[in-house]
C-alpha cells in the first residue's frame, strides 16, 4: 500500500505531521497552494497528538483535552486539498529545496519552491550509569504506547527527571489503571529561586492552574521524592535496580522499568544537514536555528516550525506552522494572503501561546551532572563509548565533534548523533573550557536517516549520471 | 514489563516472533507488540553483543532494530505489524542478504 507522491514539484513541501506540520500544510493548502505533507509515522500527530486518528484509548478524559485539540488540527488538514503521505521518512534536503524521501523501500525526488520543516523535537539525552539497559527508556516511549496502543507499565515501575510531560505521562498512567511505584524528581533546589523573577507571566499562563492539578493528581496516589541529585540504573542484562541519592541519602530500590525524562530539544538532523545555521541556546541548553520573525531560516526557502525552532510546547508550535505557511503563501501568491489571518493576530497568538516559557525553561533546566556524564557511562549508545573514552581522546588532541568521529566513532552509528550529540559538545567544552558554541556540533550529512544501497542503486539516473562515476 | 488497557477493543492480528505465534492489535508498532507480548524481545548489539530493548519509541534511538519479514535493521517502532508477519530478533549485525 505504498503511495508515491502525485508530483515531481510543489510549491510547499510541509516535513513532520506534528502540530506545526498539520497546521502549516492545512494553511497552505487552504490557499491554494500545491501542498505535500510527510511524515514518518503511521498516522498524523507527531509526539503530542500521536495515534489522534487511531488511539484505543477513547475516553476523552483520561488523555486530556489538550490531546484531543489534534483532532481538529487533522480535520481541518484532511478537508484542505494538501496531499499527505504517511511513513514517508525524508532523508535528504538541500539548499536547491531538492527533497529525497524514501516511501516503501524506494526513495523519489521532489522539488518545492519552499519548504517548511516541522520536525519536531525529541527527548533529551539522560546519560547516568546504566541507562542503555534493557528495562530503561524514556517517558515519552510509555507515552507513545500509551497513547498508540493502550500500553501501560505493569511491574515494578519509576519516573525520574523533571518538566512537564512527566508528570502529564505519570498522570495519564495512572487514569489507566497502570502502576508506578515512584517518582524521583530531579529539579535542582535553586531552580526555583532562578526562575521566580519570570514566575508571573507564568501564573497568568494557561499551564499554571493544569501543572498544579496535575502534579496533586500524581502526588496522592504516588510517593515523590523530591531533591534527587544522583541517579543510576543496574542489573544483569536487564533493569534490576534503581540508585539516588536525596537530601545526602543514598536508597536503592528494585525495578522493572525505569523511565527517564529531562525535557526535550529540537530535532536538528534535517535542518542541519540542509545548511541552515544553529546557534546554542544557553537557557534551553541545545542547538536551535537562527531564524526570523515569520520562521525564515539562513537557506533561502526554508522555514522552520514547532519545536525544531526552538522549544516552545505544542499551541506555540500550530502558531509558528501558520505562521511560517502565511510568509510562503506572501511569498509566492501575494494576492491570497489577504484572505488568511493577518500576520499580527499571529504574532500576538504566538506571544500568548510562548507565555511561561521562560519559567518553565529556568525551572527544568536539568542539572549538569545529568547531561555531563562521568566515568564508564555510556555517552554514544550506538558506538557504546564511554565518558571516560571522549575526556581520553581529549586528552591526546580531539578537539570537537568532528575530530572525536575519527578517535571513537561517536555519532556514527544509526542515529547519527541523535542521543549523543548534546552530550559530547557539553562534555567536550567542560574538558577543554570552552563554551558549547566554540565547541559546535557533528556537521550532519544526507542520508539523514539510513537508507539500503540498493535502494540508492535503484535510484533514477541519467547516461550523464553514469558517466561521472564510472570509468573507461 | 508492559499491559494493555481493558478498553482496548482493536481486532487481533497474529504474527510471529522467531516463529512462534503472538498475538499483536491492529495499529500496534512491531515494538509495542513486542513490549506487550512478554516475549524476550532484547536485541544485541553489532559493537559488543550487549542486550538492549527499545528506548524511544519515536524512530530516533535506533535500539528497536529488528528483521520484519527477512529484512534486518528494521526500526520496529516505526513498522504496523500486519497478519503473519515474521519477525527475527536480531542478535548482532544484520546479515549480508537480509
Amino acid at each position: 500500500m505504498t503511495v508515491a507522491p502525485k508530483r515531481e514539484a510543489y510549491d510547499v513541501v510541509v516535513i513532520g505531521a506534528g502540530p506545526a506540520g498539520l497546521a502549516a500544510a492545512a494553511t497552505s493548502a487552504e490557499a491554494g497552494l500545491s501542498t505535500l505533507l510527510l511524515d514518518e509515522n503511521i498516522g498524523p500527530g507527531g509526539q503530542v497528538f500521536r495515534a489522534i486518528s487511531s488511539t484505543p484509548v477513547t475516553d476523552r478524559n483520561q488523555l486530556g483535552a489538550d490531546y484531543w485539540v489534534g483532532a481538529d488540527l487533522v480535520q481541518s488538514l484532511r478537508a484542505s486539498r494538501a496531499e499527505i503521505i504517511h511513513r514517508a521518512t525524508v532523508w535528504s534536503l538541500d539548499r536547491n529545496l531538492e527533497i529525497a524521501v524514501s516511501i516503501g523501500g524506494a526513495s523519489a525526488f521532489l522539488k518545492a519552491q519552499r519548504v517548511i520543516l516541522a520536525t519536531g523535537a525529541l527527548e533529551r539525552p539522560f546519560p547516568i550509569p546504566g541507562w542503555t539497559l534493557p528495562g530503561v527508556m524514556t517517558a515519552g516511549a510509555a507515552q507513545t504506547m500509551l497513547k498508540s496502543s493502550a500500553l501501560v507499565p505493569d511491574g515494578r515501575t519509576v519516573i525520574a527527571g523533571q518538566g512537564p510531560l512527566l508528570w502529564l505521562l505519570a498522570a495519564q498512567i495512572l487514569r489507566l489503571g497502570g502502576r508506578i511505584d515512584r517518582i524521583l524528581d530531579t529539579t535542582e533546589r535553586g531552580n526555583y529561586f532562578a526562575a521566580l523573577p519570570h514566575a508571573f507571566a507564568f501564573l497568568t499562563s494557561p499551564y499554571f492552574t493544569k501543572g498544579l492539578s496535575m502534579m496533586r493528581e500524581v502526588k496522592a496516589k504516588v510517593q515523590v521524592v523530591s531533591g534527587v541529585t544522583e541517579l543510576s540504573a543496574s542489573g544483569d542484562g536487564q533493569l534490576a535496580n534503581v540508585s539516588y541519592v536525596a537530601g545526602g541519602k543514598r536508597e536503592t530500590i528494585p525495578a522493572d522499568l525505569l523511565l527517564l525524562h529531562q525535557g526535550v530539544v529540537p530535532n536538528v538532523n534535517l535542518a542541519m544537514a540542509a545548511g541552515i545555521e544553529h546557534r546554542w541556546d544557553d537557557l534551553q541548553l541545545c542547538w536551535s536555528p537562527v531564524l526570523d520573525a515569520s520562521g525564515n531560516s539562513s537557506v533561502a526557502g526554508i522555514a522552520i516550525a514547532g519545536d525544531g525552532a526552538g522549544i516552545g510546547g505544542a499551541n506555540a508550535a500550530v502558531v509558528r506552522g501558520r505562521i511560517a505557511a502565511r510568509a510562503a503563501v506572501e511569498a509566492l501568491a501575494p494576492a491570497v494572503a489577504t484572505k488568511l489571518a493577518p500576520m499580527a493576530t499571529l504574532r500576538a497568538d504566538l506571544a500568548k501561546a510562548e507565555r511561561g516559557r521562560v519559567f518553565l525553561d529556568t525551572l527544568f533546566r536539568p542539572a549538569p551532572q545529568f547531561r555531563i556524564p562521568t566515568g564508564d557511562t555510556i555517552v554514544c549508545r550506538c558506538e557504546e563509548v564511554t565518558a571516560k573514552d571522549v575526556l581520553d581522546a581529549v586528552a591526546i588532541g580531539a578537539t570537537g565533534p568532528n575530530q572525536l568521529k575519527a578517535y571513537r566513532r561517536t555519532g556514527m552509528g544509526p542515529c547519527q548523533g541523535r542521543l549523543c550529540g548534546l552530550t559530547v559538545t557539553e562534555l567536550m567544552a567542560q574538558a577543554r573550557g570552552k563554551t558549547a558554541q566554540e565547541i559546535g556540533y557533528y556537521r550532519l550529512r544526507a542520508p539523514v536517516k539510513p537508507i539500503t544501497l540498493a535502494e540508492l542503486a535503484a535510484v533514477p539516473k541519467s547516461e550523464a549520471d553514469v558517466k561521472a562515476v564510472v570509468r573507461g | 514489563m508492559f499491559r494493555r488497557s481493558e478498553q482496548d477493543k482493536r481486532p487481533q492480528v497474529q504474527i510471529f516472533v522467531d516463529g512462534t505465534a503472538v498475538a499483536a492489535r491492529q495499529g500496534d508498532t512491531v515494538s509495542a507488540a513486542l513490549l506487550a507480548s512478554g516475549c524476550d524481545a532484547r536485541r544485541s548489539t553489532a559493537v559488543s553483543g550487549a542486550p538492549r530493548l527499545p528506548y524511544c519509541m519515536m524512530g530516533v534511538c535506533f535500539d528497536c532494530l529488528v528483521t520484519i519479514d527477512g529484512v534486518g535493521n528494521r526500526q520496529g517502532c516505526l513498522v504496523p505489524v500486519a497478519e503473519g508477519m515474521q519477525i527475527e530478533i536480531q542478535k548482532g549485525k544484520r546479515e549480508i542478504g537480509k
